[in-house]
């Protein structure tokens, strides 16, 4: 039995964990990108802010572009509700809701978490500490992975912090790779050849699979290749593919301990199918832009589904 | 006025019930024993135990400071402190149980009419209501002050909803993390088993109808009360649901939370939301913390409501200066455990004497808590007095008076070591078909040198309290 207040609790208190640690990476990226780079660096870290989601709100906070204010926006700006100490602040607002439904652990983490994040964003970041500050929130939010894995019963209430998680690392997936490509990508006919440019790396450091790449496909970033990684690789933690095998696997089990099906299980399977039938040339011949931006809404809907579906509200 | 300290009254020496604990503590070095301070913080800070200061922004979350040194009392001690609680506990039920049926207490003159008529702590829904298992107030926190070796006083009765027990669970915890070995050598009666018989209890007095096993919640107004993480804690202990006002609607005739898969019935409710806000039909109609349509169940018998509405009318300042007659009135005998003397102000005599005499005397607010809205006559200055003496008569029937007592003292660790801090003790009692008091309590402790004002809202403390088990 769980109240519904409580699985819409663990639901967005997984998303926000996810999302400040999603700034946090889309920083280091950034941060890479201007250490690396000899040109002017304002076009990466705009590109950091849209990535983000934020541009429109970060123009209105900032007249330029720099590192000093694209880092302070994303981590410290509590107008910003994407920002890292926004999100943790709202994160652990919805961990002291459902606090009965946590180990101790993973409430202990949280919160530890939320003090230390509180602790190196109390004032504005020197660029020569943002990499150790993002270190700090990566790790955090590493512990508190960690820690709910680690000591939470696998039932609903895991599921329904695990669609959360899931649901926001599509969308942030999904996010970056249309923003990335939209900016990088001069021309269609570039697609399939083989690029020299940091600037790719910076997608996939984004997402933390710039070594895991090399890996798989050595060291040749080829737009296809990257796409393909980042939608349809199974094994990639933060691919659409990986995210969308944990939304199913949490749904079949709602489906199977409640002995209802919802809607959201259809929204799921659809997308699941288009996940599973396409090849990449396939999602690029019918453009990668339009895919994407369905992919985004279709998500967006799963996880509205999901909330009408278990009573969130 | 020289206070009575628990620990060393005198020169001469030691109090019996430290004797183990004393011992201990020579061994122990000072530098430790502050490092095993900061240790404590760095728990309660961990797992989030604090509290919300109202009308301070910027301490959204505190802490209430814990001293290391426990607070013992003797098993003998307890004995006669929990046989006076006992029967005090069961003249509160009574009175209230009376109150809302024959009134004979009003028609025997003990306690004025008017007083009851005219409070709002009394609800007239509550006439003629007969709540499940006959029990009224389910879970009281007796606040009792010490004066000298044999001397006991009951402060304040809190009968509507007593917080500070999780406070009594996490010291104790706090207590056993760092000082495993003390406990090993001071034989210390567990509190551990409060949530248990708190679920027991309040199954106990589930409706008539209800067969088997009862669904029990807890209601809380929300993350922004001051006492929410107690809410959760009990809630996470008994494991059962912890619910707010928007997960619950009536469904049926019967109470229902909203969950993952549809409504769902309570049998029981630990509410731990005010009178007013319970029921925005019935009382506060802008109330979002309650259930529309609640008190309609209640009155049909389909739900527990702990503590009943309406308890407030047993705990009343204004009240509480007849519980020496309550108690004989009910249970036949001499209240064991007195009371402290109280000027009630609303009489012409006793408002003459206590406007005299403000700066001897603590004046409290009838309907007050938290120790706010208090004057502490001798910690005032004259100024405070006279602005204090204008409010008192201007509405004289709002505040009763008491002698500025010379609480107890135990010591406490500062900077420069052991120093003395008075104490209040709060022991919890459950009221079921029996009655259960577990061995420990609340110890409240002043942390200002002198001060009298051990609530946590005005900078007290707290420490673990043993209960020896001899």
């Amino acid at each position: 039995m769980l109240l519904g207040r409580t699985a819409n609790g663990l639901y967005w208190m997984n998303r926000y964990i996810e999302r400040a640690e999603n700034m946090a990476r889309l920083l280091d990226a950034g941060l890479r990108m201007a250490l690396t780079r000899t040109a002017s660096s304002a076009e990466e870290w705009n590109s950091v802010v849209v990535s983000a989601g934020c541009d429109v709100a970060f123009r209105n906070r900032h007249p330029e572009v720099s590192a000093t204010a694209v880092a302070d926006f994303l981590l410290r700006d509590v107008t910003n509700p994407s920002s890292v100490l926004a999100s943790i602040e709202t994160a652990r607002g919805n961990a002291r809701m459902v606090r009965t439904a946590l180990t101790r652990e993973t409430w202990e983490s949280i919160n530890e978490a939320w003090m230390a994040m509180r602790r190196v964003l109390a004032r504005p970041v020197d660029e020569r500490d943002l990499p150790s500050v993002l270190d700090t929130i990566k790790r955090e939010t590493a512990q508190i992975r960690g820690t709910f894995h680690g000591t939470m019963l696998r039932n609903e209430i895991f599921d329904f912090a695990q669609l959360g998680t899931f649901i926001e690392r599509a969308d942030n997936t999904a996010r970056i790779l249309d923003v990335k490509y939209y900016v990088l990508l001069p021309s269609i006919h570039w697609v399939g050849s083989s690029l020299d440019n940091y600037q790719w790396e910076s997608i996939l450091r984004s997402v933390s699979a710039h070594r895991s790449y090399r890996w798989v496909y050595e060291a040749d970033y080829r737009p296809t290749n990257i796409a393909e990684y980042l939608i349809l690789d199974a094994r990639m933690p933060r691919s659409l593919a990986f995210c969308y095998r944990n939304l199913a696997d949490s749904l079949r089990y709602l489906e199977e301990a409640y002995g209802i099906r919802h809607a959201c299980h259809d929204t799921l399977a659809a997308t699941t199918a288009k996940l599973k039938g396409a090849t990449i040339k396939q999602i690029f011949d019918s453009g990668l832009h339009e895919f994407l931006t369905a992919f985004i809404q279709d998500n967006n809907r799963l996880g509205d589904e999901v909330a009408r579906s278990y009573r969130f509200y | 006025m020289v206070a009575f300290d628990e620990m060393s009254p005198d020169k001469s020496g030691i109090r019996r019930p430290y004797f183990g604990y004393d011992s201990w503590l020579r061994e122990q070095d000072t530098a430790r024993l502050s490092e095993k301070t900061r240790d404590a913080e760095r728990v309660f800070r961990k797992t989030g135990i604090t509290f919300a200061v109202y009308g301070e922004a910027e301490a959204a979350e505190r802490l209430i400071p814990f001293d290391i040194v426990p607070r013992i009392i003797s098993g003998q001690e307890w004995r006669r402190l929990t046989q006076g609680i006992e029967q005090r506990v069961q003249a509160l039920n009574a009175f209230l149980d009376d109150i809302y049926h024959r009134q004979e207490i009003l028609r025997a003159g003990r306690v004025p009419k008017e007083l009851v008529a005219n409070n709002a702590a009394f609800l007239p829904e509550m006439i003629g209501v007969r709540p499940p298992g006959g029990v009224y107030t389910h879970i009281i926190g007796v606040d009792v002050v010490r004066t000298g070796e044999d001397d006991f006083f009951v402060l304040e009765d809190n009968a509507r909803t007593p917080s500070g027990v999780s406070y009594m669970l996490e010291n104790r915890e706090t207590m056993l993390q760092l000082f495993p070995e003390l406990f090993q050598r001071v034989k210390v009666r567990p509190v551990e088993d409060y949530p248990k018989l708190l679920r027991q209890s309040l199954a106990a007095v589930r409706p008539d109808g209800v067969k088997g096993t009862p669904t029990i919640a807890v209601l809380t107004p929300g993350l922004y009360n001051s006492a929410y993480f107690e809410h959760a804690f009990l809630a996470d202990q008994m494991g059962v649901e912890l619910v707010e006002g928007q997960d619950l609607r009536v469904v049926d005739g019967h109470v229902a939370m909203r969950t993952t898969q549809g409504y769902k019935r309570i049998d029981v409710l630990y509410r731990r939301v005010d009178d007013a806000f319970l029921d925005p039909l019935t009382f506060n109609p802008d109330s979002a913390l309650g259930v529309p349509g609640i008190m309609d169940v209640y009155r049909a018998g389909n739900i527990t409501i702990a503590n009943a509405p309406g308890t407030g009318i047993s705990d009343d300042k204004a009240i509480y200066s007849y519980m020496p007659d309550i108690v004989e009135f009910y249970t036949g005998r001499k209240a064991i455990l007195g009371n402290i003397p109280t000027w009630r102000c609303s009489e012409p005599g006793s408002l003459k004497y206590v406007q005299e005499h403000l700066a001897e005397l603590v004046v409290k607010e009838v309907h007050g808590s938290g120790g706010y809205g208090m004057l502490v006559g001798p910690a005032a200055t004259k100024k405070e007095r006279e602005e204090f003496s204008k409010k008192l008569a201007a509405r004289p029937s709002n505040y009763i008076a008491q002698p500025t007592l010379s609480l107890s003292t135990c010591p406490v660790l500062t900077d420069a070591g052991l120093a003395p801090r008075h104490v209040d003790l709060r022991p919890f009692v459950l009221v079921s078909d029996r009655i259960q008091i577990v061995p420990g309590g609340l110890t409240r402790v002043a942390l200002k040198e002198g001060s009298l004002v051990v609530n946590s809202s005005q900078g007290g403390g707290t420490k673990d309290t043993w209960v020896l088990d001899d």
